[in-house]
């Protein structure tokens, strides 16, 4: 996993409640709709998918007020929402389509919990802030002006020089800094997660199955 | 903590192997269940070196890429990457996969119970959101994203905060045409979509009792859209004779032995919560959304409200509608009866009774999709599929469908749908398409008058 330590850019304000999802990572870009999935893509893809159903017409042209299609925010690192920030589906592709186009902090008052959860297996922050915190530094960022993000010292600082602290628990952290590797770290546990199993036949032999069909 | 533990304690508490600090355990998953939209997962693991640690406990099926058209040209979907490419995985590390056609096969938080593989008080993980669904056979189940999955297959593992402990009660008796899935959408319009967020969500009450089997599912499937990553029902007997005799249920002396252990999967009496909330439901109505998410919901009798924010005004605008709108008679041009949510037996037995001699409306299109191999055939068993036929609806095979539109199942831009789903977000059943979500009967009702409508005015 990458890692993320500092970063700096524009924030994107999107001030909306419940963007979820399939709003992040839509299945088509509205030009595209119905044609067949396909089973993999690129970065660039991507990053060109990413809020696809608000950032392109039917022709498959951009459209001109979404704000990641605007110039400074075509190269923001940072989303400013409202509550319940992508809730919904599970996908992962909302994380990895948000990385691709440079995103690297969403700060929102409230997270769709497995959203949450995929941002630190990705070097992504989701960054939990009150409401009216958000809408105060959303008017810093109209202008564009870079924001920074320090994971080391758990701050993020506006255009104005307004230094925000906030906190992280240590094992989240070291997942961002270090860009642990975390099925690595469980499979230093193999002897505790051998000896559960071993437990579970004994006390409750339905439990775990002995084999493939 | 003994004697004061809530059933999602006791659970957590059996799988937990190490506390990992900060609020982090790792948990033994026991049953992991794969998807068609897995493909990124299985090439990490492919890079990786990897192994499947369990591929005894590893169950897969294709459901969100694959069209449900009875005329499919690519029948076995030899040209589907995604079905192709988990057939290769199942062989290649041994798990097992219940192809398309077979027995098994369907969507898989219908089939993970309905072949027993789910039981009471295991845990559960699968890339999927509505992974919930099957905490209502007592167990902790989860959603995951992909990077987790790889996790799991890996290790049989999972990183996982203890969430905080919300419980839920219900009581009262649902007046006739009125189903789990109006209970769910209430609760939800009555809470809001973030009310469970950081929960663990624990159901019961004298409603949720008197639930069957299938209701209870409906219920624990839209506790996601509560915002509640777990939702869960304590274990009863209606639970224990739904899964007596299921394919990879216990059986014999090990069925006596599993549920003497579960009967004692119940939360204490003196068990905390960090919330509780308590409503009566014995004077709901039948629901349907009128907004771009489910909290966004309306008895039949309702008006579409005026808008309380920005958001509001964008999804009337989206959905087409004016406030003060009664939401009853609202023209529609498509049904969806299926969905993890609603396309079970009882589901399709529900809209059947509906349907009766009706024709669908000349301006709707309707699908009945069942959600597996096994309910198609049970319904085709008791002549279901011969109602909705003869009515006009179009009888399709088992799969995920215009649920989330990724297989070309989709509602044409536009186009307003009932649908028994569980998601009404923009886009979701395909671009410009409009959803308004509601039970099997609401949904079979409006698709004979043409127009959302009340199912208790043509049956009950
Ligand atoms: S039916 Fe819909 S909600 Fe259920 S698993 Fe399939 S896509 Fe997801």
């Amino acid at each position: 996993m990458p890692s993320l330590i500092e970063v700096a850019g524009p924030a994107a304000p999107m001030l909306t409640p419940n963007i979820n999802t399939d709003a992040i990572a839509p299945l088509y870009r509205p030009a595209t709709a119905g044609s067949p999935r396909p089973f993999t893509q690129t970065d660039e893809e991507r990053a060109k998918n990413l809020f696809a159903g608000l950032r392109y017409d039917l022709a498959d042209d951009e459209l001109p007020d979404f704000v990641l299609n605007r110039p400074p925010f075509r190269s923001a690192k940072f989303i400013l929402a409202l509550d319940n920030f992508a809730c919904g589906s599970s996908r992962e592709s909302a994380v990895w389509y948000l990385y691709a186009f440079g995103i690297r902090c969403v700060v929102a008052p409230s997270f769709g919990e497995i959203f949450f959860d995929n941002c630190f297996k990705n070097g992504l922050l989701p960054l939990v802030l009150d409401a009216a915190t958000i809408r105060e530094l959303a008017a810093e960022a109209a202008t564009g002006a870079d924001f920074t993000l320090d994971v080391r010292r758990a701050t993020l600082t506006a255009p104005s020089g307004r230094t925000i602290e906030f906190t992280l628990s240590d094992f989240r952290r070291e997942a961002l800094l270090t860009g642990a590797d975390e099925i690595a770290m469980t499979q230093r546990r193999e002897a505790a997660i051998a000896a559960h199993q071993e437990r579970q036949r004994r006390e409750r032999p339905w439990v775990l199955r002995e084999s493939a069909k | 903590m003994a004697g004061r533990q809530s059933i999602f304690d006791k659970i957590w508490q059996r799988h937990a192997i190490a506390d990992l600090g900060d609020g982090f355990t790792l948990l033994h998953v026991d049953r992991h269940v794969v998807c068609d939209l897995t493909g990124k997962g299985f090439v990490e693991l492919e890079k990786r070196g990897g192994t499947v640690r369990n591929p005894e406990l590893t169950f897969a099926v294709a459901d969100h890429s694959i069209s449900t058209d009875p005329e499919n040209p690519d029948p076995r979907f030899l040209k589907n990457d995604f079905v192709v490419n988990l057939r290769r995985q199942a062989a290649r590390f041994g798990f097992t996969h219940f192809d398309i056609g077979e027995r098994g096969h369907g969507i898989e938080h219908v089939v993970a119970p309905e072949l027993g593989i789910v039981l009471p008080g295991l845990t559960v993980a699968c890339a999927d959101s509505h992974t919930v669904t099957l905490g209502a056979m007592g167990a902790i189940a989860w959603g995951i994203g992909q990077s987790e999955l790889v996790h799991i297959l890996a290790t049989q593992c999972s990183v996982q905060r203890k969430p905080k402990r919300m419980r839920i009660r219900l009581d009262g008796t649902l007046p006739p045409g009125v189903y789990a899935k109006d209970l769910i959408l209430h609760l939800i319009g009555q809470t809001g979509t973030g009310a469970g967020t950081g929960h663990a969500v624990e159901l019961c009450g004298t409603a949720i009792d008197a639930l069957g089997m299938e209701g209870r599912f409906t219920m624990c499937n839209m506790t996601i859209e509560l915002g509640a990553r777990f939702g869960m029902i304590a274990p009863d007997e209606t639970t224990f004779a739904y899964l007596a005799g299921r394919p990879y249920a216990p059986q014999g002396a090990l069925w006596d032995r599993a549920i003497a252990d579960w009967r004692t999967l119940a939360s204490d009496a003196g068990a905390e919560f960090d919330v509780e909330l308590s409503f009566n439901v014995s004077a709901i109505a039948p629901q349907v959304t009128w907004g771009t998410n489910p909290g966004a919901v309306l008895p039949i009798g309702g008006c579409v409200p005026d808008p309380a924010n920005e958001a509001d005004v964008a999804a009337l605008d989206y959905m087409g509608l004016t406030p003060g709108t009664a939401i009853e008679g609202l023209p529609i041009d498509w049904v969806f009866i299926g969905s993890c949510t609603n396309s079970r037996i009882s589901d399709l037995r529900e809209a059947a009774a509906i349907v009766g001699g009706r024709k669908v409306a000349p301006n709707v299109r309707a699908w009945v999709v069942p959600g597996s191999t096994e309910v198609k055939l049970q319904a085709e068993a008791e002549h279901l599929d011969a109602i909705f036929r003869a009515a006009g609806f179009e009888w399709r095979e088992p799969g995920c469908s215009m649920c989330l539109a990724a297989n070309g199942d989709l509602v044409p831009r536009g186009m307003r749908a009932v649908s028994t789903s569980n998601r009404n977000f923009v886009g979701r059943q395909g671009p410009g398409s409009r959803t308004h979500l509601a039970s099997p009967a609401l949904a079979a009702a409006s698709a004979c008058l043409g127009v959302i409508a009340d199912p208790r005015k043509l049956r009950f």
